[in-house]
């Protein structure tokens, strides 16, 4: 059952489930946030409005600059303001930026700790049609291991929304990860938010869970959906929404690796230094017990319907189901 | 910004020599580093630290200073002797170059001296800063100059060439970019590395206002700078003809020094050329 602690969408089961993309989240949050510090200035590399900052740039035009397609610059010019007590918005594709750019974002951003917050949008499998140039699998893998860097992958618009209002108030290099399409509402506007603060979503009806799932991004409603299927075949699971990847909530991690001694980690994302890696790292080091990785196994992405992709790579609820099975029998 | 008086000059010579002298010493001292461009940019640095720049050595982040990027890090010798000269921190610590937990980082690193106004080494995003730094200056109304110093080598960096554009669009005339136009890199002569042809060109091409002058000649310098702070709608670009290694007669345009510091013999020799000795 979800976790009532946490307010979250109550209709998250209901066939009518209201669906919106985090980029939209995001584009509103920038707007609220932008209202609230005449500092934020927003970037952009000819992707305004798909990477919907749009919204920003027809209410504050002065502080909004077109940089055309030129992602490095985008990253470098940000730092350049940032110096100057700028908070600068970064939007692009996370193929380009945190992709084209690494080494800016890396020495200008992060190495002088610059408060620039870089948003990839259309990232993951679910960028579909687009084929494989498109989707960035390996943005996460990138940007956590920069030092300095705060790495965010929200669940649903509503998170995307106060991740952004809530990174403006930071001064750290912040990267935010965002996807294309209309997803599940998850949480609501009284689900609290913190950085660096994961939240158990969906706990057991009764008793301690047998296995903790632990998934970032949209795709958390998938690992939602498997745990309440594993529930009525007597399988307890606790899911985990872990949208901070970086830095990781190792007390949460860890308490649930205690509870349920098996860990699934769920992320559309290539399994090599995405968000189930930082988790292994946490769990290898204090607590060592079985995991199972669902993501994208070491391959690229190709052209096809977000679903169909989904199963294709193997990362849709089906295989959540069967990662849950094969942990519980690791399990010692 | 005053002329320049006869007078300004002889003491502008003075503390280049004693800028010169400093490189070499704390190069000698590190062990490695780049000597030719370092040598070859300390008349203009020593145009902007005692002349031309707006800045507080005794307040360095006094928040109405202009601001100063070096693009290509490498030479931050000529940086760190300059700013030593310029009493930012003792002469005594030049000798920490590349050392573990020195402030002076072999390439420049902010989070180690916060006086620097960006970490820099690897080439072609220091424009791109430059021009970001020019923007938030332009939009909330400040007043400062920026000045970016680049080498030409890093003009093979596609990203220099966004910024140029972006400088362009955005019309900054705050911005003033020096073109350490020493015509060689690491591997060799820069129009045989990859040719850059004529920049002057190229920069006009790109809507730059153009200024071309010998960078060991410190009334040009100034004068370049300060006619490129009359224009008021379009970036500067200063195209700095430099001799690599200069005051070092038997290292001037000699490419292989660019990335390597002097023996004690060789340190000795050029000392002894520049009036001093070890």
């Amino acid at each position: 059952m979800l976790n009532q602690n946490l307010k979250l969408n109550t209709k998250i089961f209901n066939t009518d489930l209201e669906k919106i993309s985090t980029r939209q989240g995001f584009g509103e949050g920038l707007l609220k946030a932008g209202s609230e510090n005449e500092n934020i200035v927003v970037l952009s590399a000819d992707l305004e409005e798909s990477t919907k900052v749009n919204i920003f740039a027809e209410k504050f035009p002065d502080r909004f600059i077109e940089l055309g397609v030129a992602e490095q610059n985008l990253a470098s010019v940000a730092s350049g303001m940032a110096s100057m007590r700028k908070i600068p918005f970064i939007a692009s594709y996370g193929i380009f930026s945190p992709g084209r750019n690494w080494e800016q974002i890396r020495t200008t951003i992060c190495y002088n700790n610059q408060p620039v917050k870089i948003i990839g949008s259309h990232t993951g499998l679910s960028v579909g049609p687009d084929g494989g140039s498109h989707q960035a699998l390996e943005d996460i893998a990138i940007t956590r291991v920069i030092p300095n860097m705060v790495v965010i992958s929200p669940c649903d618009a509503i998170e995307a929304k106060k991740a952004t209002i809530a990174c403006s108030l930071t001064k750290d290099p912040t990267y935010i990860r965002l996807t294309r399409n209309n997803t599940p509402i998850i949480t609501t506007n009284e689900t609290p938010f913190e950085i660096g603060k994961a939240q158990i979503v969906f706990i057991p009806e009764i008793g301690l869970a047998h296995v903790g799932i632990i998934a970032t991004g949209p795709i958390l409603y998938k690992a939602i959906v498997a745990a309440r299927e594993l529930e009525k075949k007597g399988i307890k699971v606790k899911v985990m929404n872990l949208s901070t990847i970086k830095p990781l909530d190792n007390d949460a991690v860890i308490a649930l690796a205690k509870e349920t001694r098996a860990i699934v980690t769920v992320e559309d994302h290539q399994i090599a230094g995405g968000m189930g890696s930082a988790v292994a790292e946490c769990i290898a080091q204090n607590y060592p017990i079985p995991i199972e990785f669902v993501g994208v196994k070491d391959k690229f992405g190709q052209s096809g319907k977000p679903e169909e992709l989904e199963k294709y790579y193997k990362i849709d609820d089906l295989n959540i189901i069967e990662s849950v099975k094969k942990v519980i029998k690791r399990k010692v | 910004m005053e002329n320049l008086t006869d007078e300004k000059i002889k003491e502008l010579k003075i503390i280049a020599n004693n800028i010169r002298k400093s490189i070499i010493e704390m190069l000698l001292e590190a062990g490695s580093g780049h000597t030719a461009g370092a040598l070859g940019m300390a008349d203009i640095f020593t145009s902007l630290y005692f002349h031309i720049l707006k800045h507080k050595p005794k307040e360095p982040l006094w928040v109405n200073r202009d601001r100063l990027v070096l693009s290509n890090g490498h030479i931050c010798p000529v940086l760190y002797a300059s700013m030593a000269e310029a009493s930012y921190f003792p002469k005594e610590e030049l000798k920490t170059l590349r050392q573990f937990g020195s402030r002076l980082q072999g390439h420049p690193h902010r989070e180690f001296m916060p006086w620097l106004e960006t970490s820099s080494g690897p080439l072609g995003s220091g424009l791109s800063q430059a021009v970001g730094m020019a923007i938030a200056d332009k939009i909330y109304g400040g007043d400062k100059t920026i000045y970016a110093l680049l080498s030409d080598g890093e003009h093979d960096e596609g990203n220099t060439w966004e910024a140029i554009m972006l400088a362009n669009k955005e019309k900054l005339s705050n911005l003033i970019v020096i073109v350490d136009r020493n015509s060689i890199q690491i591997g060799g002569n820069t129009e045989k590395v990859m040719p850059l042809g004529n920049l002057k060109e190229k920069y006009q091409s790109f809507g730059w206002n153009i200024f071309e002058v010998d960078g060991h000649d410190f009334w040009e310098i100034n004068n370049a700078i300060y006619n490129a702070k009359k224009n008021k709608d379009k970036p500067s670009v200063i195209i700095a003809h430099t001799i690599p290694g200069k005051g070092v007669r038997e290292w001037e345009n000699d490419y292989r020094w660019h990335g390597k510091a002097p023996n004690k013999e060789e340190a000795e020799m050029a000392l002894r050329g520049l009036g001093a000795s070890l």
